[in-house]
């Protein structure tokens, strides 16, 4: 096998860091299956035995609410025989899990509750007093805010260390709730993109993509926009429009103002956010009542957090101003699941929600303007990553530029384009592979 | 019997119209106000203020369109093909406020790649001298709630 650390050098990847099986192996179990995952938000199970499934690394875990209100996570499986406890999406198993097999019963924190005529168990060495016959639970979970993280290592930073700095990709969407906290709209769109998963989250924060990819889009809702906006005489388009037109008005040039923060881990921040500050009368209604909540100060603070996406490596791409984040699921070297949430702002009004969702159906449905692009593109990479054509992939844009303090690296003024969050995310991969 | 025969006609040409990718003229079978939505989940009751797969006005449609028609619509380059079967077809609603349901299947060609999507379609629609116009068509996909292997690009 390919030796991991001899495949990151400082301006350039082996291609094989994307496509070889044993390589993927590898990262899953020293990084996936290690460090803190996303495993959805509280809301999503508001009552006791609620439960989501989803997968780290190869593990089906279920994230579920238990009888004393913590949410807990735990494998999907029985430790009887081996059996799936639960085989659906979601759904509520009640007060227990019961397997479907042999129906061995589990508490809610996965505690085993009962074995069918137990007797039969009599001076073997299963029964209640072993902790393998629970259903066993990951290393770690710890909640931020309400959204739920797990480790299934029980070593490694807490997930504040973790996290570090990227948490602000949960701050800055709570605090835009004059409440202080979201909840989850009830749907997650589910897209596979047939390419490795380094592939998306690379181009999460690629800020020369836009303007080639999303070309098409940006230009027909500028179109459109513009047809709008003279209808309504003086009046504008709903941002709707602009946020879709943006892809295509701003050139390529101009994504170089934008910057990228890069952080330990190999987290990091798009700066720059599409009509980040509207003066239209649903705005200013938003703005009233969050000003009424905070005072003035702190509200300027909130609004002015200049986010466009926040990357949380290895698995989470957030969009906090818009609420919305999607959590990258590989499903094998050349497979990748995305799931896509939209977030409400608990006390904001309804005309901001659906500001976002708009935001949430047009881009990120399965029936999406834009990623249908990034899509064609993932897989084409993916393809020719598998060829013999060459043998590295080149991350040298504004190399030797870039600016560091401390542990962090930030594109340099007027070089937005930078390809630092590419290096920083490999630097991270090569230290996680060792 | 008449109205049977008018109605099924309609949905065959729209279906035509987009396996022919006419897509102005499959706008243009929608009213001014008419909407084009596809739920996320057979439960949704409305399309207004949910997560929707679409939801598309008249305007929407538009950027729909001139996006599939833009050179640098990178994933529409390929070969692509589609081929709709409309079946099942009953007026669950007669009279002014026409709602008509129907079954489809349609295949995808993408490349070298078949995919395969069925569902049902309601059509609610009003009589107008030049013919029916589309005030709202719900699109329910069987698989909805499965995960999408790659997109949807344009109407189904």
């Amino acid at each position: 096998m390919l030796d991991p650390n001899r495949m990151v050098e400082p301006d350039r990847v082996r291609r094989e860091v994307y496509t070889d099986a044993d390589i993927f192996a590898l990262e899953m179990e020293r990084i996936h299956e290690k460090v803190w995952i996303y495993c959805g938000h509280e809301t999503q199970v508001p009552k006791a035995g609620d439960y989501y499934t989803v997968q780290i690394g190869r593990q089906p875990m279920i994230m579920v609410r238990g009888a004393d209100g913590k949410v807990n996570v735990l494998y999907n499986r029985c430790p009887h025989r081996g059996n799936m406890i639960c085989g659906d999406r979601k759904g509520s198993t009640g007060e227990q899990f019961r397997c479907s097999y042999h129906a061995w019963t589990f508490q809610l924190d996965g505690k085993l509750k009962n074995i069918p005529m137990k007797d039969a168990y009599d001076g073997t060495r299963y029964g209640k007093d072993n902790p393998d016959c629970s259903m066993k639970r990951a290393a770690r979970v710890e909640n931020y805010r309400g959204f739920v993280f797990a480790s299934l290592s029980s070593s490694g930073p807490s997930l504040k260390e973790f996290l570090g700095k990227s948490i602000v990709a949960f701050d800055d969407m709570c605090d835009r709730a004059p409440e202080g906290e979201v909840e989850v709209v009830p749907n997650c769109f589910r897209v596979i993109q047939h390419s490795n998963w380094k592939l998306f989250l690379e181009n999460q924060l690629d800020a020369l993509h836009p303007s080639v990819v999303h070309q098409s889009t940006g230009r027909a809702a500028h179109e459109v926009e513009k047809i709008l906006a003279k209808k309504a005489k003086g009046g504008a388009a709903p941002l709707s429009y602009h946020m879709l037109s943006a892809f295509a008005t701003v050139t390529i040039d101009k994504w170089d103002d934008f910057q990228t923060i890069n952080y330990p881990y190999g987290h990091c921040v798009l700066t720059g956010y599409m009509g980040l500050r509207p003066q239209d009368p649903d705005t200013k209604a938003y703005d009233k009542i969050m000003i009424k909540a905070y005072g003035q100060k702190r509200f300027e603070e909130i609004i002015g957090v200049n986010i466009h996406h926040v990357l949380v490596y290895p698995g989470l791409s957030v969009q906090s101003p818009l609420q919305q984040l999607r959590a990258v699921r590989p499903l094998g070297v050349d497979r990748t699941l995305t799931e896509i949430w939209h977030f409400r702002l608990k006390g904001a009004p309804e005309a901001i929600y659906r500001r976002s969702l708009a935001y949430y159906n047009l881009v990120n449905s399965p029936a999406t303007l834009i990623n249908a692009d990034d899509l064609e593109n993932f897989w084409k990479c993916h393809q020719g990553l598998s060829s013999d054509g060459g043998d590295w992939v080149s991350l040298a844009r504004h190399l030797g530029r870039d600016l560091s303090k401390g542990d962090e690296v930030s594109s340099a003024p007027g070089m937005g384009t930078s390809e630092a969050p590419m290096r920083n995310q490999m630097k991270a991969w090569a230290e996680y592979m060792k | 019997m008449k109205e049977q025969h008018a109605v099924e006609q309609f949905l065959y040409q729209q279906a035509e119209l987009l396996d022919n990718k006419r897509w102005q003229d499959w706008i243009d079978l929608f009213a001014p106000e008419g909407i084009y939505w596809m739920p996320p989940d057979r439960s949704y009751k409305t399309w207004d203020g949910q997560p929707a797969i679409f939801a598309e006005d008249k305007n929407l449609m538009e950027v729909r369109m001139r996006r599939v028609l833009h050179p640098d619509a990178w994933s529409q380059r390929p070969l692509w093909e589609t081929n709709h079967v409309v079946s099942n077809v009953q007026i669950k609603n007669a009279g002014k406020n026409l709602v008509v349901r129907s079954r489809f299947h349609m295949m995808e060609l993408r490349r070298d790649d078949v995919r395969h999507f069925a569902g049902s379609y309601e059509h609610h629609l009003k009589k107008t001298k030049s013919g029916y116009q589309i005030k709202l068509q719900r699109v329910d996909m069987a698989n909805a709630q499965a995960a999408y292997d790659y997109v949807l690009q344009v109407w189904v």
